[in-house]
């Protein structure tokens, strides 16, 4: 609440310096034109130069200061304790301190405080008032004096525009690093969390374990078991395979027909309307796969005298490959339009067939970009979480038979990582291992199509 | 004849053309039915992608249109004073303090808690059921236990009601919901039906007499989950949370992937530092979603000790994924826009900086916009991240505060899908994915609509 | 006239033509949507003589060529009318298959446009289609006959297996025409063949297609007058979608009739 309060105080604050700037800066001009000389920046410029030195430094000294107080806070009062309290035990004497906090803020407490638990409680409040006081008390003072001596800079050949232009410029610098960061937060993250896991499990056993099967294994006994990567792997690959097989010529096909056959007329519609199938999101294919897919796959299997389960490694599959199919044809469309006119008509021209000329020239020279398009489909399919989660059936065995249930990566990394698990045991980390190698999977597909659709590109430009 | 199918090296030029013709006539019959076959491949592939997508939208809606409809039934509820023994609501005195009027408040409050409205509902339907009260469970069946809170807050929100009748729409019990609507097999033996035969005999009697019937219900809109009351879980508390978090991708995701990209398109130099923001860039927006999950349990759970299930925590790690979309959609926008608008602002004089924002950025604002719109949308169907920082636990309430817990929208539809009575749940969950995609359409919608309208052509 | 010196065909080697008409148009009319790019064309092409069509930029001389082979066929928003023969069959009857007709009526095009093949492979492609070739011999027989004919083979005999996209512009210029010889056509069209390439390998194609003459009638687009001049027969002025002349080589450039084909080859517009 106060948080909130003093953020609106800072803004009308800076509108304020704001308004300031621009007023002395307005009259300066003024009397500059009769002067005989110009000024350097617009008036808006001195105002936001103002408003930035009066503002920014108090935010700054906010942060700083509300980062740092509490823990000095604490420790202070925590210091003044009866010394026979303070050989309780770490856990305790963070309990100790929570109710102490919870005292001093009027939360209060479910049973009776001890005098000195009180007393603490007093203290801190008192030392959090002044705390407060204080900052507050810097804030003002050096909020007023950022705003003095702009104000008293504001000169005909003050630099303003270019001073608030570094601004700016800093602003976007620190926009375009949170993407890196992102990357080295998932790499570190998910890299610290792995290191964890493999203090447990051997990375032997958990890259070339075949038997996933962690339930049974004991916390805090060495020689983790059940922890092997292997039937997850496979099973994602099977998925993603399935998932290729049905997206890849569906796709491919539509691509062509779309970008060679189709009248103007029916591409216009098709193309947005099969699109549409790429924003659907993934939880809405996942039930699709158990309600209608799963359950006619099972059907169809019965009147083939085949067992296909209604969840399986086919049916994930095959509601993963319709909905990368949008995926596959338009990368692919773009792809198969790059190629150039002169290459057609120069078989055309010695009497091919169109759909000569289409296979034998224009999908040899967009092959390195339908690799491309099909090596991030494969990422894509290989990452994919939520129709596994429902269609893949959850049982993590080494089985070649497409019709049988399997688990995968992402399902394993959704259930160790659900309910009431603490982060502490093998059986949460173990998602962080098989994220870092999910990562690492789709980080290569990625690269690799990446670089081949790019050299693709360029090799037409 | 076989001299004339061979060529050799002694036969004249007009000779072998004769030879070549004829074999070229020969292959056409073959060649012409493979251009037929390959383009009715094509069109094959077409149709079986338009298709799905047909059966899809023909499955969710088939499925899901119908649970906007539910059973109700109507009665005569008589707010007995009998029943209903309390004292007036409590009214502010001028001399009060604010803290003794809320302690009188709350004990009020706690009177109305302690007040039997199943009684209420019982006596209710004895008027149109004669032996209701002999089956008092088999009775109880009909109308769905969340009722008797909504009859409290009516009392609540005006206790002058009490000694009124009032004719009421009844939310009927999800199983009654099921059994009108023949999503169960009437066959079934007793033993595997979820309503007692004397229940469904009475739903049978009063559906005829149109004292039970299909209306427009709005609890999938305006309650949140419930596990007690099927019949009135809705889908408001996740709702808030989506709502929540796209405002977060929002404010967080959209300004600071513009400003990335303002950067990377117009000032950063080209080195190899770049090079690798760029590639970087590219490759986070193909990392799978679930990374982003992970990233969020580590960091913000387990470091900054965020909450579990707070839509702030899920803002953030949509706002991160959603980030590599909104910084490609604008830096294709910019660079979309010809230099020579670039160069005219430099050429009278305006700065780097002044060029940027107040020439280039504002005509690329509509193809910025309908980029964020569309990485928002992504981001609202987007559910396996969320899982992963505990929003799939049950939330019974609507968050009011980002800190508070809560689920969304897609994660909803899985909690749903889950549930244990498929047969009202299937359709509820169908229910859920309209609205899911109801949302999204409109914003892709938007994002179409502010494409056409200040599409610019250079 | 005067000042330009001009260098005729007929000077080298005169062409054996049998005096058969080998293709005509008749009152050909090429539309783009509404807008009308040819007016009513009439033209006799000799069997195995040489035509060469110039005139500016637009004036629909690429347009008609594309016509004799049903090139036009590819753009959608493309109509002919009028009627166009082949050995007395008009090419744009609805029993005439178009693919027979390009078998028969070859093109080269502007810009080399190598597949991105061997050129082994590409020079193959034609046979292959067609079902020309059967074994492997047939196929090294038609690639060797064909280099031999475009004065390739001695370049590139021992990198056959080497993309066609690796040669030198001239090259894969050749390269293009051998791909069409290799399906034995009777008539060639090029399109601009050399305007693409540097003095010297105009030069090397200008002789091929001298070497060429009297095997295959062959009609050019150029926009290079002296190459005309260089190596047709007979020549045809274009100009803002009219046939404005067509006769012998010499005649035009000497003794023009239309004041317009004497403006132009005289350089006062182009």
């Amino acid at each position: 609440m106060s948080n909130l309060v003093l953020l609106t105080v800072l803004l009308m604050v800076m509108a304020v310096a704001y308004q300031i700037g621009l007023v002395r800066s307005k009259r300066m001009s003024v009397a500059a034109v009769d002067g005989g000389t110009r000024m350097h920046s617009r008036p808006a410029y001195h105002g936001t130069l103002v408003a930035l030195w009066t503002v920014v430094p108090a935010a700054l000294i906010y942060m700083v200061w509300s980062f740092f107080q509490p823990n000095i806070l604490n420790s202070m009062v925590m210091s003044q304790l009866p010394s026979e309290v303070l050989t309780a035990s770490d856990n305790e004497l963070r309990i100790l301190l929570n109710r102490i906090i919870n005292l001093s803020t009027g939360f209060g407490l479910a049973d009776e405080a001890q005098a000195y638990e009180l007393a603490a409680a007093e203290m801190l409040r008192e030392l959090r008032n002044q705390g407060n006081f204080i900052m507050l008390a810097l804030m003002a003072s050096v909020a007023s004096a950022g705003l003095v001596l702009t104000w008293r800079r504001i000169q005909p050949d003050l630099r303003a525009r270019n001073q608030v232009e570094v601004v700016t410029r800093f602003l976007l610098i620190l926009c375009s690093t949170i993407a890196i960061l992102t990357t080295i937060g998932i790499v570190f993250s998910m890299l610290g969390e792995a290191l964890r896991f493999f203090s447990f499990v051997s990375p032997a056993d958990f890259f070339f374990g075949t038997t996933w099967n962690p339930r049974f294994s004991t916390v805090g006994t060495s020689g983790q078991t059940g922890f092997g990567m292997l039937p997850l792997l496979w099973g994602t690959l099977m998925i993603a395979i399935i998932a290729l097989l049905v997206a890849v010529p569906i796709g491919l096909m539509t691509a062509i027909y779309l970008a060679e056959y189709a009248p103007s007329k029916v591409r216009a519609v098709a193309k947005p309307v099969i699109e549409v199938l790429a924003g659907i999101p993934t939880i809405v294919y996942g039930f699709f796969a158990l309600v209608t897919v799963g359950p006619f796959l099972n059907m169809l299997g019965a009147t083939l005298g085949l067992e296909i389960r209604a969840t399986s490694a086919l049916t994930a599959g095959v509601v993963m490959g319709i909905m990368i199919i949008p995926f596959i044809s338009s990368l692919s469309d773009d792809i198969i339009t790059q190629v150039p006119k002169a290459m057609r008509d120069g078989s055309l021209g010695l009497g091919a067939t169109k759909s000569e000329t289409i296979r034998k020239v224009v999908i040899p020279a967009a092959l390195p970009g339908i690799v491309g398009a099909i090596l991030l489909a494969a990422s894509r399919a290989i990452g994919e979480t939520m129709i596994v989660v429902l269609a893949a059936g959850n049982s993590p065995v080494l089985t070649a038979n497409p019709f049988e249930a399997v688990s995968t990566m992402t399902v394993t990394i959704v259930n160790q990582l659900t309910g009431d698990l603490d982060f502490a045991s093998p059986q949460s980390l173990v998602a962080f291992a098989l994220g870092l190698t999910l990562f690492v999977i789709t980080l290569c597909l990625n690269v690799v199509a990446l670089v081949i659709v790019r050299k693709y590109r360029e090799q037409y430009e | 004849m076989t001299t004339s199918t061979q060529i050799t090296s002694e036969m004249s030029l007009a000779e072998k053309r004769d030879i070549m013709q004829q074999r070229v006539a020969k292959s056409l019959k073959r060649r012409h039915a493979q251009e037929t076959r390959f383009k009715m491949i094509g069109m094959g592939a077409v149709g079986l992608a338009l298709a799905f997508v047909v059966i899809l939208f023909a499955t969710i809606l088939s499925k899901g249109l119908p649970a906007f409809w539910q059973a109700h039934i109507t009665l005569d509820v008589y707010f007995d004073p009998d029943v209903i023994k309390i004292d007036d609501k409590p009214v502010r005195q001028s001399t009060e303090s604010e803290a003794a009027f809320n302690q009188r408040m709350l004990a009020w409050q706690t009177q109305l808690g302690f007040v039997n409205f199943n009684r209420i509902i019982l006596d209710s339907l004895e008027k149109v059921i004669p032996d209701a009260k002999a089956y008092q469970r088999d009775a109880m069946r009909l109308v769905t236990s969340g009722e008797r809170f909504a009859l409290r807050g009516m009392v609540e929100e005006n206790p002058s009601i009490i000694g009124q009748t009032l004719k009421l729409n009844l939310l009927a019990d999800a199983n009654v919901d099921v059994w009108i609507k023949d999503n169960i097999d009437r066959s079934l033996p007793d033993a595997q039906q979820q309503l007692s035969a004397k229940t469904r005999q009475w739903v049978d009697e009063l559906e005829a007499r149109g004292i039970i019937q299909n209306k427009f219900s709005t609890a999938l809109f305006m309650n949140p989950d419930s596990r007690s009351s099927l019949a009135s879980a809705g889908l408001a508390g996740a709702f808030m949370g989506s709502v929540m978090m796209m405002l977060i991708v929002m404010f967080l995701a959209v300004p600071v992937g513009v400003a990335s990209a303002i950067y990377l398109e117009e000032f950063a130099p080209k080195n190899k530092l770049t090079d690798l923001i760029e590639v970087n860039i590219n490759n986070l927006a193909a990392v799978p979603s679930i990374v982003f999950g992970l990233l969020g349990a580590s960091v913000f759970i387990l470091w900054f000790k965020l909450p579990l299930s707070a839509p702030i925590v899920g803002g953030l790690v949509l706002s991160l994924m959603t980030l590599p979309t909104v910084i490609i959609a604008t830096r294709s926008n910019l660079k979309a826009i010809p230099p020579s608008i670039r160069q005219a602002a430099l050429g009278i004089g305006a700065s780097k900086v002044q060029s940027v924002f107040h020439h280039v950025l504002p005509l690329a604002i509509p193809g910025i916009l309908t980029g964020a719109i569309l990485g928002v949308a992504q981001a609202l169907g987007e559910s396996a991240p969320l899982l992963l920082i505990g929003m799939s636990s049950f939330v019974a309430s609507v968050p009011s505060t980002p800190f508070d817990q809560s689920t969304a929208l897609p994660v909803q539809i899985y909690l749903w899908q889950g549930n244990e009575l498929r047969n009202f749940f299937e359709a509820r969950t169908s229910a859920a994915i309209i609205v899911l995609l109801s949302l999204m359409i409109s914003l892709n919608a938007l994002a179409i609509w502010l494409r056409k309208r200040f599409e610019t052509r250079w | 006239m005067g000042a330009m010196q001009m260098t005729f065909s007929d000077e080298k080697k005169p062409t054996p033509t049998s005096g058969k008409v080998k293709m005509a148009a008749r009152d050909v009319k090429v539309f783009y949507g509404d807008n009308e790019a040819i007016h009513g064309v009439n033209m006799d092409i000799m069997e195995n003589e040489v035509v060469a069509f110039i005139g500016p930029s637009g004036c629909g001389k690429s347009t008609f060529l594309r016509c004799l082979n049903r090139m036009n066929d590819t753009i959608d928003i493309c109509r002919v009318t009028g009627k166009v023969t082949l050995d007395e069959r008009d090419i744009y009857d609805k029993s005439l298959d178009v693919v027979q007709l390009r078998a028969q009526v070859g093109m080269v095009f502007q810009k080399p446009n190598p597949f991105p093949k061997s050129i082994y492979e590409n020079i193959v492609y034609g046979p292959k289609l067609h079902g020309l070739v059967n074994s492997k011999s047939d196929m090294d027989e038609i690639v060797e006959s064909s280099l031999q004919r475009a004065g390739l083979w001695k370049e590139v005999k021992d990198r056959l297996d080497s993309p066609g996209t690796g040669l030198s512009g001239g090259q894969q210029q050749r390269l293009c025409i051998a791909r069409a010889i290799a399906v034995s056509p009777e008539v060639i069209l090029m399109d601009e063949p050399c305007s693409a390439l540097d003095p010297i390998a105009t030069s090397i194609i200008e002789e091929l297609i001298d070497e060429l003459k009297g095997s295959y009638t062959i009609a050019i687009v150029t926009h290079n007058m002296q190459q005309a001049a260089r190596v047709s027969d007979k020549t045809a002025f274009f100009h803002m979608g009219d046939l404005v002349e067509i006769s012998e080589t010499r005649e035009i450039f000497t003794n023009p009739k239309d004041r317009r084909t004497e403006d132009y080859i005289t350089g006062r517009f182009g």
